[in-house]
């Protein structure tokens, strides 16, 4: 049986995806079914995305810098169409200042590098457990 | 015939300063080599196939070209950067750019939302690129731009704003990354699809052999497929077919070989492990030497050097501990030079957070400057050459890149095999099997896996990008399109597309006259998906 359905989303332009596509490929190994958005997603077509696959967590992939405004539209419009419920999880080059207010804006945890996808499966599984 | 690279000094670094003599005294020669005959597979440096490095006297005649990649915020701040740079004695630029100028995008574009000037410095107009080099003689510095999906754009504005100094396309030096083979490999920065792509690569080198000279058209590049998680084999293997997609590209363009594989140029990672990385630069070198003068019959030794540009790994540094990217650059930056490169960007110990601080910024440097004055290993050329060690390992990389390089021609070639992904899924291949054995704890990485500490990267300092960057360029940007001649700049979008949809024209001059014309990036790169349609990322993983 899955642990949880967990959708894996890269927004904006940036196209470094080598992070999303090794933590996809290694929470779907660790029993999750992980749907992928592809690259060069708005925060809409992620929202959309959460909607229609009717996903446990959405994990937020970036790397271009652009993560203080994309994250927290992204939580938005998943608060807005009443998927409140979501765990919304994030990862890239993000600075320890920035962490604080993602994490107030509904991110609810931030994996920087050297995060291991045991830690990530761990703490989804205590999540969704909850 | 050996090449000496005299007349290549373009670039006013210092040269060394007693190179033929150790610290205590001892006489050095410039170059150590058996007594009897040099192996044919080995050479001498300078002389085919190059193994031994490009040039007879090495860093001996010229250091490594120190070159840092620089750009964050509005041309004016990146300007700022530069100027400070030039006045710091060094004399190429190289420019980082945002995510939507690399994506063809305006900044008021809805894809753009958050992204401008974060990861680079944004130039959507003609404007922002004159901004971009205000102050700057581009006579006298050459400039490397990284930039493909948009780079028939940025090279335009960049020759129609030396055209403004005075100052003659064929007189401008430098390089445009403009490489879009790895853009689908691995860094995925795209606007339409591969063979699209390949043809307006083809017509860029087709115009700049013509009418830059002194320009290198393209750089082929293995960084961003190494950092994208391939091995050093697959880095080799896929760059260099990369190469080979290049040359076949340029002679459909009606050129010679001998008239513009001179001009092309690589880049390539220098990952943690050192011998194998310097290994793979000395098989590079052989490799390609080879296929130029076998599969392609070149005639001029200019055309079968490799030339390479080289990066430390960013993708090695960690969060953790961050001071110890410190080490890690100098090792990195160790095996680059050990490995013969012809300049080098060492990365900052901060990178793992944001763009790199002033500060950070000039430790990395000065890593270089220790490397090349301090430690003495600048002074012998390919000082490792004739170790057992090496030459065998340089042997074992070139097998096996040869070998995987076959398993491509057998598909029908590089772009080929791109349309299909198999070096994407190769490479996303090699990404898993080397995070798994990082957490299986059979790859090493101090600080992550072995002696950790709690709280390990908090309190360095970052850099901050000023949030007014996105709507000043995009206030600037409407002013530019009021000011324009509007019809002037749809009749000059209209003739580029025309010549779009003509597979045998050549689309530069329209590109020219667009940009003369006041047309933005965006609209430019908005000609090019309305014709080719936009590519879209399979997805997959």
């Amino acid at each position: 049986m899955s642990k949880g359905r967990i959708l894996i989303a890269k927004p904006g332009l940036d196209g470094h995806d080598r992070g999303a596509k090794v933590v996809a490929r290694g929470l779907r190994d660790a029993g999750f079914e992980v749907i992928y958005t592809g690259l060069h997603q708005t925060p809409e077509m992620i929202a959309r995305a959460a909607l229609d696959e009717d996903v446990d967590a959405v994990g937020i992939s970036i790397m271009s810098g652009a993560h203080m405004t994309l994250m927290p539209r992204i939580a938005k419009l998943l608060q807005e169409q009443e998927q409140g419920g979501v765990l919304i999880f994030g990862g890239g080059i993000i600075p320890d200042d920035d962490i604080t207010t993602l994490k107030e804006a509904g991110i609810q945890e931030i994996f920087t590098p050297g995060t291991t996808i045991g830690q990530i499966a761990q703490w989804l599984n205590e999540r969704l457990a909850e | 015939m050996t090449l000496n690279n005299k007349q290549t000094q373009e670039d006013g670094t210092q040269g060394l300063v007693s190179a033929d003599q150790t610290m205590s005294g001892m006489p050095l020669e410039s170059i150590y080599e058996p007594s009897g005959d040099v192996p044919d597979n080995i050479g001498r440096p300078g002389a085919y196939p190059f193994t031994r490095g490009p040039y007879e006297t090495m860093y001996r005649g010229k250091p490594w070209t120190m070159r840092m990649f620089a750009g964050f915020g509005t041309p004016e701040q990146t300007n700022e950067r530069f100027l400070k740079l030039l006045q710091a004695g060094q004399t190429g630029l190289s420019t980082a750019f945002d995510m939507p100028t690399l994506m063809g995008r305006d900044p008021d574009d809805p894809h753009s939302l958050g992204e401008v000037g974060r990861e680079g410095v944004n130039v959507a107009t003609l404007d922002d690129m004159e901004r971009l080099f205000a102050g700057i003689q581009l006579d006298q510095v050459s400039v490397s731009m990284t930039i493909n999906a948009s780079a028939s754009v940025a090279l335009a504005y960049y020759v129609l704003i030396a055209e403004k100094q005075g100052v003659a396309a064929n007189q401008l030096r430098g390089t445009i990354q403009n490489d879009m083979l790895k853009e689908f490999i691995a860094q995925k920065e795209w606007i339409v699809g591969v063979k699209p792509s390949m043809r307006i690569i083809r017509d860029m080198l087709g115009w700049c052999t013509k009418e830059m000279p002194k320009f290198h058209p393209v750089s082929i590049s293995g960084y961003h497929i190494r950092e994208a998680g391939a091995t050093a084999v697959q880095e080799l293997a896929f760059t260099l077919a990369d190469g080979l997609g290049y040359v076949d590209a340029g002679l459909e363009a009606g050129l010679d070989v001998d008239e513009f594989a001179p001009r092309l140029s690589f880049f390539f990672d220098v990952h943690n492990d050192f011998f194998e990385e310097i290994a793979k630069l000395r098989a590079a070198r052989r490799m390609w030497a080879r296929f130029m003068k076998e599969r392609y019959n070149a005639k001029s030794e200019r055309s079968m050097l490799l030339r390479t540009h080289c990066q430390t790994a960013g993708v090695s540094l960690t969060a953790q501990q961050p001071l110890n990217n410190v080490a890690r650059v100098a090792l990195q930056g160790l095996a680059a030079v050990l490995g013969g490169t012809q300049s080098l960007h060492t990365n900052s110990l901060d990178e793992t957070y944001a763009l790199p601080t002033e500060e950070a910024a000039t430790v990395a440097l000065r890593t270089q400057q220790i490397l090349a004055d301090e430690a003495g290993v600048a002074k012998v050329v390919d000082p490792l050459g004739g170790s057992w060690f090496v030459e065998e390992l340089t042997d074992q990389i070139e097998a096996a890149a040869t070998e995987l390089i076959k398993q491509i021609d057998g598909m029908g070639g590089i772009v080929q095999s791109v349309e299909e992904g198999f070096p994407q899924k190769e490479i996303a291949k090699s990404a898993y099997d080397f995070q798994r054995r990082v957490e299986s704890g059979d790859e090493i990485i101090v600080g992550i896996n072995r002696y950790s500490q709690e709280q390990a990267g908090v309190g360095i300092p970052t850099l901050k990008i000023d949030p007014d960057v996105e709507p000043n360029q995009i206030e600037r940007l409407k002013a530019y399109r009021q000011k324009r001649d509007q019809a002037a700049t749809d009749e000059s979008l209209n003739a580029l597309a025309e010549l779009c949809r003509n597979p045998d024209a050549n689309i530069m001059p329209a590109v020219l006259q667009a940009g003369r014309a006041g047309a933005t990036l965006g609209e430019i790169c908005h000609v090019y998906r309305d014709v080719f349609g936009e590519y879209r990322d399979p997805g997959g993983f």
